[in-house]
């Protein structure tokens, strides 16, 4: 075979290649939701942060505004200290507040991003005052049995009328 | 004596491997010392891509498409019993882009490429084409090794796309037309659901590795065949068994290494 016609078949090779990588990129993965918009920076500091990841999703009404910047641990006021990219486009009033929520049940997890009423907006760079961390599993289930425990012990003493004299429930 | 015998055969044994073993990565720093060649003559580069990736490119697509088509039924089949046969995109697609892209491609390539690198280079040796370059005083690694060695590496990566684009392909025309699946959920779920670094990059790592790995291996039974015809034959085979054998054991300590912590 000439040389021009084998560069030409090796050419369209390495195309062939390059288009299945793009394709693999694109319509199988999910660099086409990256967005190389300008973006403006908000941090939020959260108690927990559960299983927030990088890159994960900021989201606001269930639609995608921005992406998880940086987790870093603020070792002066010991909490999560988490910076995320919000598209320039998309303005929120001053007293937003960020929550840790997750997708589905079982699901990754995202910050959502509540709207105030304040008149003026976020500036780059300011702190979201208002967050509420991730829901962990285990506080959860040790405030369910602590709050049945709870109702357990003060039941008998409802039952009683007045409430004087009577013996201290058990 | 008997026993002695044994003892001292499998020490010979255990030294004889380890020795080969260094050859081995003897071999390898000589390919990578004298890959100038690699730039200062692309076109040799060229044809050997030409020779090893194109001709490898039938069988690479159709068996994609094969392995799709068996993805599609079988992940349908199974995710059917749990209610989540939305997912089947999901399922074909990080299957092939993590897995069975680099690894089966890589196991076609040793089959089909490997052995007839191996073959070619085992045959100049007999036809003792080598020597005659060698009296010529040209570097025979030179010039007819480190461009096979690199079309190996740049061929690999482009196989294994192809192999993951066609296999999900193969998958979607399974799922969708054939079966009825929902084709949003089809390729909403597979995007929502493989990150373009953690999977189809790691993928794309793999598959440079095991290029790497399977050219090494077919060049380098090549180039120490016994340069007769049984020895050839010997050659090819062992690059294929020895090939697959590197390529599943690589392909474990590099998805422990890439998936392990999540």
């Amino acid at each position: 075979m000439s040389r021009e016609k084998t560069d030409f078949w090796v050419g369209l090779f390495v195309l062939l290649g390059a288009v299945a990588l793009v394709f693999l990129a694109l319509r199988a993965g999910n660099l086409s939701s990256f967005s190389f918009a300008p973006t403006y920076s908000l941090v939020a500091k959260f108690d927990n942060i559960g299983g927030l990841k990088v890159r994960a999703p900021v989201k606001s009404a269930g639609v995608v505004v921005g992406r998880v910047a940086a987790i870093e641990f603020d070792d002066q006021d010991f909490r999560a200290s988490v910076r995320l990219d919000i598209e320039q486009g998309y303005e929120f009033p001053a007293d937003s507040s960020a929550k840790i929520l997750t997708s589905g049940l079982l699901g990754e997890q995202y910050v959502g991003l509540e709207p105030g009423g304040d008149d003026r907006n976020f500036a780059a760079g300011d702190e979201i005052r208002y967050t509420q961390s991730a829901i962990v599993l285990e506080n959860l289930i040790s405030q369910f049995l602590y709050g049945m425990a709870d109702r357990q012990g003060s039941a008998p003493a409802q039952g009683a009328p007045g409430g004087q004299g009577q013996a201290p429930a058990r | 004596m008997r026993p002695y015998d044994a003892i001292a055969r499998l020490g010979a044994a255990v030294r004889s491997r380890i020795t080969s073993l260094g050859v081995f990565t003897r071999f390898f720093f000589q390919l990578l010392a004298r890959s100038g060649i690699a730039v200062s003559r692309p076109r040799l580069v060229s044809q050997q891509v030409h020779f090893v990736g194109n001709h490898s490119l039938l069988i690479i697509a159709v068996s994609g498409m094969f392995v799709g088509f068996v993805l599609g039924l079988q992940g349908y089949y199974t995710l059917n019993r749990y209610g989540a046969e939305e997912s089947l995109g999901l399922l074909v697609a990080l299957s092939l882009t993590r897995e069975l892209g680099p690894v089966v491609t890589a196991l076609l390539f040793a089959g089909r490429a490997g052995t007839s690198l191996t073959a070619e280079i085992g045959l100049m040796k007999a036809g003792e084409q080598l020597s005659a370059m060698e009296v010529m005083a040209v570097d025979p690694l030179r010039r007819v090794l480190v461009p096979r060695f690199w079309a190996g590496v740049i061929a690999m990566p482009v196989l294994a796309a192809v192999f993951s684009m066609v296999g999900i392909l193969g998958g979607w025309a399974v799922g969708v037309p054939l079966i009825g699946i929902d084709p949003g959920s089809f390729w909403s779920q597979m995007q929502d659901g493989v990150d373009v670094w953690n999977d189809v990059a790691n993928g794309v790592i793999k598959s440079v590795v095991f290029g790497v790995t399977v050219t090494l291996i077919a060049l380098y039974q090549g180039w120490y065949a016994r340069p007769t015809p049984e020895g050839v034959s010997r050659a090819t085979t062992r690059t294929v068994v020895s090939g697959s054998l590197a390529i599943l054991g690589l392909d474990f300590v590099l998805t422990a290494l890439m998936f392990g912590n999540g």
